[in-house]
């Protein structure tokens, strides 16, 4: 019967990919980020000096010939600090991000899908846990849980799941009503598979994006923490941390907040133009304007 | 619309004695022991007891409970473990500094952002479109603690402009507007930047609805187009992020005061965490989700007055 | 009819839906969307199920399925409880039992390709897997008229009609005996829909599928079934051959359906149907006989009395005047 000429098919991420990279603004970030990943994964050939080393000659000295970027009040390395904490920084928020979006995303997904009572009680626990400020809530967490690597992944995660469990909920509340689900339960397919195979596919994106975005902020409140004396204990090096110490000594050298604030604007500015070039990339309303 | 309002209402009494609930339950969460917190680990077992005694710890949890709800709804919080003073007259003395700081960085936020909303979307992907969209997200990106460190630096310890410390002086309000500045201004670039995008995004969206080309057709002068028909209707989902935002403005309030050395809230709830002092925690908990639910209470019914639709 | 050829037998099926709403005084509405609905379905047969919108039709259509839960009557499939069914029993009458959708643009995953939506049911089912399951999902693609290169392009690549296509492949890969077919055609372009409902006449007699019809489209209807019934606010008025019902209607209102769609033929001379009012709200069905408001032959009983539902022939009626 009717026989219609089709295109090749294409992958529709590697579609996305094309378009993600072509945009000049997205790929300075995605650029920016590559910087942050790379500092991070070599530091430990990067690095010119033990950041753990304290030089207590050379302490609190500007930018210069022997030290890259100066040293802070216990005379160790600025630039293989920051080398280091890169390491901290992109750790603690992908992983909690990470968990958050897998927790959140499918909390959200299946309340959204069941629906009903359960569905508005669920959502009454994650308005009350969204009602507390996330940094409040990050500060509170990790003063109870104590200052560990593992402990702020875990309180960040937290102040970030309520708001992915909504991020997903809202297209499975949508996609719900589409007939291919109604399909799948008449040809007899089991609730698990038409979540696992039909929902979340079509919400995989969003929670993509969000992530992304929520990287940026969950940097932010890592670094935050850290500057309060609420994240990881020293001498372990955080970028936050770092800026601590140069507020301390901020009237002996401007320097040291300088550079860990330059750092941490780079990678939070990165994640956050990929995040929007990803959403402009995905969104059918935007695309078509 | 009363009806309206006392049905918002009542919604959210669920929602604060469920925060209640959970603020009480994360304070007593702690691994350890105030009373070994407070007094050290010299201390005697007896002196230990007394103190739990007094704190009232050695009760059953759910007396504490129902304490704990019985005494916040009347509005006491109970006493400071390190200052001996009611919870709620240290928090009294520093929320107003809070406020003001605020509000000040909402006033900021809105009278450049929605502005520069606006005359961004008129001017869709031109140069102003661009700078705008640019600054916005450098704006967004930079923590406020890094932005604070970075103004202070410029403009208190180079140029001398503004005072590295922020205590105003009691009573002398132009002292205590100089030393606003600043972290105003912290805050305030963050907001924008939101709301700019927000605004921006929104009167894009509005302009090409039908109805705004109705009007075009109809002859309506362009001026009126953009205020009466398309700015109204671009605000609603404005009003909606400065309500989400003020929940991290209060976030964020803590880390300006801190970089500034203000008082308020912020460097309360710091030393009750660095001190470990449960009341003053539990205290701070409280207010600042009961904040939240107000001004989300706030937003839902500004909804009901400028989008009748939502009222039924 | 002998009990051998009965397939469908569906009796007194009923579905409420109750909305609590209003504050402080919450307000209870029940809207019987469908109420005491009987028929009867042979092997092969197409029956139809007409009425308009609102009528309750894919409400009934789905609760024969099991898509919706009835709220009482029973569903009897080749003489299995469907209303009860659980668990492997219910899987079986899945494969035995399929429906297609109204709407192309949403009956299908955007996700998956063609040859995944194909083949995912015979993987569910144990029908088939891995190549097997590949060369019989090409084949039911060539039955339907679509090239088997379809097997790898997503949904958005095909056009309205070829996704309904691809819809009514996916209901054939189980090899149901009955299909539900909820407006088939309904919101296709005309040129298409006579292709897709010959493909759906073609696998009827190439099969010996039966069919639950369910359309608004009168004409549609009339050539496509055999036996018919009509649906007013939730229950069946009037049930007959096609002939029979669309010839020499006697339910009142299955003349004003008939009489509005119009057959273009110049030697019939119709006058315009008087066509009274528009359908009431399925909460508040009017007292006696729910169509008496709008019928020109109402009389006091339609206002006070639900009409008895009388066979005649071999159809049925469910009227207090009904034209002869």
């Amino acid at each position: 019967m009717t026989d219609v000429a089709l295109s090749e098919p294409r992958s529709s991420w590697r579609v996305m990919a094309g378009r993600l990279l072509s945009d000049p603004v997205t790929l300075a970030g995605v650029i920016l980020c590559a910087i942050v990943l790379a500092g991070a994964l070599l530091a430990p050939w990067l690095a010119p000096r033990d950041p753990l080393e304290q030089n207590i000659l050379d302490r609190l000295a500007g930018p210069g010939s022997e030290y890259l970027l100066g040293t802070d009040q216990f005379g160790r390395d600025v630039l293989s600090r920051l080398l280091w904490g890169a390491r901290i920084s992109l750790l603690v928020s992908f992983l909690s991000i990470a968990s958050a979006v897998v927790v959140g995303g499918a909390i959200g997904m299946v309340s959204g899908y069941i629906g009903g009572r359960f569905d508005l009680v669920t959502m009454q626990v994650m308005d009350v846990l969204l009602s507390f400020p996330s940094l409040i809530l990050g500060m509170i967490m990790v003063a109870l849980l104590g200052s560990s690597v593992t402990n702020l992944i875990i309180a960040i995660s937290l102040t970030a799941i309520a708001p992915f469990a909504r991020i997903a909920r809202a297209p499975v509340l949508v996609i719900k009503e589409r007939a291919f689900i109604e399909a799948g339960r008449a040809l007899g397919f089991s609730h698990l598979r038409i979540l696992l195979v039909h929902v979340l596919p079509n919400i995989v994106t969003d929670l993509l994006v969000m992530g992304t975005l929520w990287m940026a902020t969950a940097v932010r409140t890592e670094a935050s923490l850290s500057f309060i004396g609420l994240g990881v204990k020293p001498p372990t090096p955080t970028w936050g941390g770092m800026m601590r110490d140069g507020f301390e000594n901020i009237l002996d050298s401007a320097w040291l907040c300088i550079w860990p604030g330059l750092a941490i604007l780079v990678l939070v500015l990165g994640l956050n133009l990929v995040g929007d070039g990803l959403c402009d990339v995905t969104d059918p309303k935007a695309n078509a304007q | 619309m009363i009806a309206f309002i006392i049905r918002r209402l009542l919604a959210s009494i669920p929602t604060l004695l469920a925060v209640l609930t959970l603020v009480f339950l994360l304070v007593r969460v702690v691994p350890g022991d105030p009373a070994i917190a407070i007094l050290g680990d010299r201390a005697t077992p007896e002196t230990l007891a007394a103190l739990r005694a007094e704190l009232g710890l050695d009760r059953w949890i759910g007396a504490q409970y129902f304490d704990f709800l019985g005494h916040a709804i009347l509005g006491d919080l109970g006493t400071s473990m390190v200052t001996h003073r009611p919870v709620w007259t240290e928090i009294a003395e520093a929320l107003p500094h809070t406020i003001v700081l605020t509000l000040a960085a909402m006033a900021i936020g809105c009278l450049i952002g929605i502005p520069a909303g606006v005359w961004a979307a008129l001017n869709r992907n031109g140069p102003v479109d661009v700078l705008t969209r640019l600054l916005s997200l450098l704006g967004l990106s930079f923590p406020v603690f890094v932005s604070g460190i970075f103004l202070l630096i410029v403009f208190a310890l180079q140029l001398h402009l503004f005072p590295v410390i922020g205590n105003p002086r009691p009573g002398d309000w132009i002292d205590g507007l100089h030393k606003l500045v600043l972290p105003a201004v912290t805050l305030g670039v963050v907001m924008a930047a939101y709301v700019v995008r927000v605004t921006r995004s929104s009167m894009l969206q509005v302009l090409g609805e039908d109805y705004i080309r109705t009007a075009r057709a109809k002859g309506v002068p362009r001026r009126a187009i953009i205020w009466r028909h398309g700015l109204s209707n671009a605000l609603i989902p404005v009003v909606t992020v400065v309500g989400l935002y003020v929940g991290i403005l209060i976030g964020n309030s803590v880390l300006t005061e801190i970089v500034f050395n203000r008082p308020g809230l912020g460097k309360v709830i710091v030393s009750a965490l660095t001190q470990r002092d449960y009341t003053m925690l539990q205290g701070m908990m409280v207010i600042y989700c009961f904040l939240i639910v107000v001004v989300n209470l706030i937003t839902d019914i500004s909804y009901g007055f400028i989008d009748p639709r939502v009222k039924q | 009819m002998s009990a051998s050829h009965t397939l469908l037998e569906v009796r007194d099926l009923a579905k409420h839906f109750t909305v609590t709403k209003g504050f402080p005084r919450p307000v209870t509405t029940t809207v019987r969307a469908v109420d005491g609905v009987s028929f009867v379905v042979a092997r092969g047969e197409a029956f139809g199920l007409v009425g308009e919108s609102g009528c309750g039709k894919s409400t009934a259509a789905r609760a024969v399925l099991g898509l919706i839960p009835p709220d009482a009557g029973h569903v009897r499939f080749a003489e299995i409880d469907v209303t009860g069914a659980r668990g492997s029993m219910l899987q079986q009458l899945r494969r035995r039992m399929q429906i297609v959708f109204q709407d192309p643009y949403s009956s299908l995953n955007p996700r998956r390709t063609i040859g995944q939506a194909l083949t995912e049911p015979l993987g569910v089912h144990g029908l088939a897997r891995g190549r097997a399951a590949r060369e019989r999902a090409i084949a039911l693609l060539e039955e339907v008229g679509l090239p088997p290169s379809a097997y790898d392009r997503h949904p958005h690549e095909f056009s309205g009609g070829q996704r309904q296509r691809v819809g009514i492949a996916r209901a054939l890969s189980v090899e149901p005996e009955l299909i539900v077919a909820d407006e088939p055609v309904s919101a296709l372009d005309v040129s298409v829909q006579a292709q897709v409902l010959l493909l759906l006449k073609d696998l009827q007699t190439r099969r010996g599928l039966a069919f639950v019809f369910v359309s608004h489209d009168l004409g549609v209807v009339r050539w496509f079934c055999s036996r018919v019934a009509v649906m007013y606010l939730g229950r069946i008025v009037e049930t007959g051959s096609v002939s029979s019902v669309f010839g020499a209607p006697r339910h009142p209102y299955t003349r004003m359906l008939r009489d509005a769609s119009p057959i273009p033929d110049p030697a019939i001379r119709g006058q315009l149907p008087r066509i009274v009012g528009e359908i009431p709200s399925a909460a508040n069905p009017p007292a006696g006989c729910h169509f008496h408001p709008r019928c020109p032959r109402a009389s006091d009983v339609c206002r006070t009395a639900y009409p008895e539902w009388r066979a005649d022939g071999d159809g049925a009626v469910a009227c207090h005047h009904p034209e002869d």
